[in-house]
C-alpha cells in the first residue's frame, strides 16, 4: 500500500484532497438542516484525517485549510461570513490544523519505518540471491576445476603406476571438465550481455533448417542415443533475424531438456511460421515442471527446488533475454500428460524467395 | 615442404607452449613471437609458411597487424581469438585472414585448418574428390557416386568456389560478391537458397551436410572427406 501511494503523483494527491473535501462539504451542506454544524465539523475532520493517512503533508494542509474555511463560511451560524463568535467554534476551527499536522507527522514516521523495513527486506533478498549464485557458481565452477587439478596431479605424480586405461579415463575427465567450464563461462558472459542491455540483434536472412541442424550438430555429444524429433513445416520461408541469438535460444532449450528429462523421454523440436512470426516449440515427454515454479524458471539463477543435475540457472534466463531482445515472447507450459512445452514466438520479416527461386 | 615453418604470434605463454607441443609433434617447425612488433619482424626475417596470429595482442590491435602483414605476406594467416562474435571473425577474414579458430579450440581442429590452408596454398588442382563426390573444374562437371549431377550455372560456380577453398571458411559477403557480384553483398537470401538447393543435390542427408558445412553466422566451409 505504501508503495502504491508513494507512486500516486503529486498532482493527483492535490486533486483528490481538494475534491474529497468539496464532496463531503457539498453533501453536508445539502443535509445541513438534518445535522448540526458541529457534526459537519466532525465529518470534515474525519475526511482530513483519512487524507493525511495516505498523502503528503502539503495536500493534507491544503485540505485542512479548505475544510476549515468552508466550514467557517458555509456552516457556522451567521452563514456566509468568516465571523466566529463562540469560543468552542474557534477551538474547532483550530482543531483542523492540529489534527492535520499530528496525523501528517505520524504518517510520515510510519512511512519512514516502512521504507526502512522494505530496504532491509530487499537487502535480505539480494543477499539470498547472491548466496544462491555463489553456491551454484562455486559448485559449477569448482567441480570441473577440482577434476582438472586432481587428474593432472595423478598423471604427473604417479604416471608409472597408472594403467593405460586409467590414464585415458583421466584425460577424458579433464577434457569433459574443461568443456563444462567453457560452457559456464559462456553462459555468464551471455547473461552479462542480457543484463547490461547491450544486445543489438544483427538481422540477416537465414534458413531455420540450418539453425536446427547446426544446434543438433553442436549438441551431438550430449544427444548420443536420446531421440530428438524434428518437425519443420514444409515450405518454411526465410526469416530475417539474428542467427546467433536464435541459435543460442534453441541450443539452450534443447540442452536444458537433455539435462533434465528422464532417459525414456523424447524431445521434439517444431518450427513453424504463423503470420509474420517465427514459431519454435521445444517439447519433451518428461515429467514437466512443478506448476508453482513455472513462472520462476526464467529468472536468473533460479533452479528447481528438487533439481539435482548441475547448472547455474542461467540457460533459460538467457533464452528469455535473447527472445526479448528480438521483441519476441517465450512461454512454458506443461502438457496434459506430463512433459514440458517451451513456445517461442518472434516477429520477423519473411522471404519466400527460397520457394520460387529457380534459375 | 616436409616440415613447414609456422610463426606463432601470441602473448599468452600457456597458449604458445600448447601450440608448440601440438605443432612439433605433428612435424611442423615453429618460431614464436610474444607481441606484434616482434611478430612483424620475425615474419619479415623468416618468411614462414604460415602464421598463427592472436587477435588480442598487448601492443597493437590484431586487425592492424593483419593489415601490415598482408601488405607483403601472401601465405596463409590463421587467426586465433577469444572472441566468438561473428563480427570480429568476419572483420578478420575481410582483412586478409585465411581462417580462424576461437579459443578454446580442439587440437585436431587446429591441425585440420593448418593442413588445409597449406594444401590450398601449394596444390592447385582441377579435380576435387571427396567420398564419392567428384568436381572437375576443367570440364565443369560434378559427379556423385559416378552419376552426373545436374547443376545450374550458379549452383556450379558456388560449389566450385567452395571446393577450391576446401577446408577454409568463406564468408557470406565473400561468396555473394564472387558469385553474384558486388551489388549483391547484402542479398544473403540468395545465398541461403542456393546453399539449400546444392545440399539437396549433393548431400546424402541435406539436413546433415557433410560437404558444405555451416559456420554459424560467418559463412560456409567445404569439407573434404579424406577417409573415402
Amino acid at each position: 500500500m505504501d508503495k502504491h501511494f508513494q507512486r500516486t503523483n503529486k498532482k493527483k494527491q492535490y486533486t483528490i484532497s481538494i475534491l474529497s473535501v468539496l464532496l463531503v462539504s457539498g453533501v453536508c451542506y445539502s443535509i445541513s438542516d438534518l445535522i448540526g454544524y458541529r457534526v459537519v465539523a466532525l465529518l470534515l475532520l474525519v475526511t482530513v484525517s483519512l487524507i493525511s493517512i495516505f498523502f503528503d503533508i502539503l495536500p493534507v494542509l491544503i485540505a485542512a485549510v479548505l475544510s476549515a474555511l468552508l466550514w467557517d463560511f458555509f456552516f457556522i451560524p451567521q452563514k456566509f461570513t468568516f465571523l466566529i463568535t463562540s469560543a468552542e467554534d474557534v477551538l474547532m476551527f483550530l482543531m483542523y490544523f492540529v489534527i492535520a499536522l499530528v496525523n501528517a507527522v505520524f504518517t510520515t514516521k510510519i512511512r519512514q519505518m516502512e521504507k526502512i523495513a522494505y530496504k532491509q527486506q530487499e537487502k535480505e533478498n539480494t543477499l539470498k540471491l547472491y548466496n544462491t549464485l555463489l553456491n551454484s557458481l562455486s559448485h559449477e565452477l569448482k567441480t570441473p576445476i577440482s577434476t582438472i587439478i586432481g587428474s593432472t596431479d595423478n598423471l604427473q605424480l604417479m604416471a608409472d603406476k597408472l594403467s593405460e586405461l586409467h590414464k585415458h579415463e583421466l584425460l577424458c575427465e579433464i577434457s569433459k571438465a574443461a568443456f563444462q567450464l567453457n560452457r559456464q563461462v559462456s553462459n555468464l558472459l551471455n547473461m552479462s550481455r542480457v543484463e547490461s542491455g547491450v544486445i543489438k540483434p544483427k538481422h540477416d536472412w537465414f534458413d531455420m533448417n540450418e539453425v536446427v541442424h547446426d544446434v543438433l550438430n553442436n549438441l551431438k555429444d550430449q544427444i548420443k542415443n536420446k531421440p530428438i524429433q524434428v518437425v519443420i513445416k514444409e515450405n518454411l520461408p526465410l526469416f530475417k533475424l539474428d542467427y546467433d541469438l536464435v541459435f543460442q535460444i534453441l541450443y539452450n532449450l534443447v540442452h536444458n531438456a537433455l539435462l533434465y528429462i528422464p532417459k525414456y523421454a523424447v524431445i521434439t523440436i517444431r518450427v513453424n511460421c504463423r503470420l509474420d512470426r517465427l514459431n519454435i516449440v521445444v517439447e519433451d515427454t518428461g515429467n514437466g515442471f512443478p506448476e508453482d515454479e513455472i513462472d520462476l524458471v526464467f529468472e536468473k539463477f533460479y533452479r528447481l527446488k528438487n533439481s539435482s543435475t548441475g547448472g547455474t540457472g542461467l540457460g533459460l534466463s538467457i533464452v528469455k533475454g535473447f527472445v526479448e531482445a528480438m521483441n519476441g515472447t517465450v512461454r512454458l507450459n506443461n502438457m496434459m500428460d506430463g512433459g514440458a512445452v517451451f513456445t517461442i514466438d518472434i516477429p520477423s520479416e519473411l522471404s519466400y524467395i527460397n520457394l520460387v527461386a529457380q534459375e | 615442404m616436409s616440415h613447414p615453418q609456422i610463426l606463432v604470434i601470441d602473448d599468452e605463454a600457456q597458449i604458445r607452449k600448447l601450440l608448440q607441443i601440438t605443432l612439433h609433434s605433428n612435424d611442423f617447425r615453429t618460431i614464436e613471437a610474444i607481441h606484434a612488433k616482434e611478430g612483424l619482424a620475425m615474419a619479415k626475417h623468416n618468411n614462414p609458411d604460415l602464421i598463427l596470429l592472436d587477435l588480442g595482442l598487448p601492443d597493437e590491435n590484431g586487425y592492424s597487424v593483419l593489415k601490415k602483414l598482408r601488405e607483403w605476406y601472401t601465405k596463409p594467416i590463421i587467426i586465433l581469438s577469444v572472441q566468438s562474435g561473428e563480427e570480429e571473425i568476419i572483420r578478420a577474414l575481410d582483412n586478409g585472414a585465411n581462417d580462424y579458430l576461437v579459443k578454446p579450440f580442439r587440437s585436431g581442429e587446429l591441425l585440420a585448418r593448418i593442413r588445409s590452408s597449406l594444401r590450398g596454398f601449394y596444390t592447385p588442382t582441377n579435380q576435387i574428390n571427396s567420398s564419392g563426390l567428384v568436381i572437375d573444374t576443367s570440364l565443369r562437371i560434378v559427379k556423385k557416386d559416378s552419376t552426373l549431377i545436374k547443376l545450374t550455372a550458379t549452383e556450379y560456380d558456388l560449389l566450385a568456389l567452395l571446393a577450391k577453398n576446401e577446408g577454409r571458411v568463406l564468408t557470406h559477403q565473400y561468396l555473394l560478391r564472387e558469385i553474384w557480384g558486388p551489388g549483391y553483398i547484402s542479398q544473403s537470401q540468395y545465398l541461403r537458397v542456393f546453399i539449400a538447393q546444392l545440399r539437396k543435390k549433393i548431400e546424402a542427408e541435406p539436413n546433415r551436410p557433410e560437404y558444405i558445412v555451416t559456420e554459424s553466422g560467418v559463412g560456409y566451409r567445404f569439407v573434404l572427406n579424406e577417409n573415402s
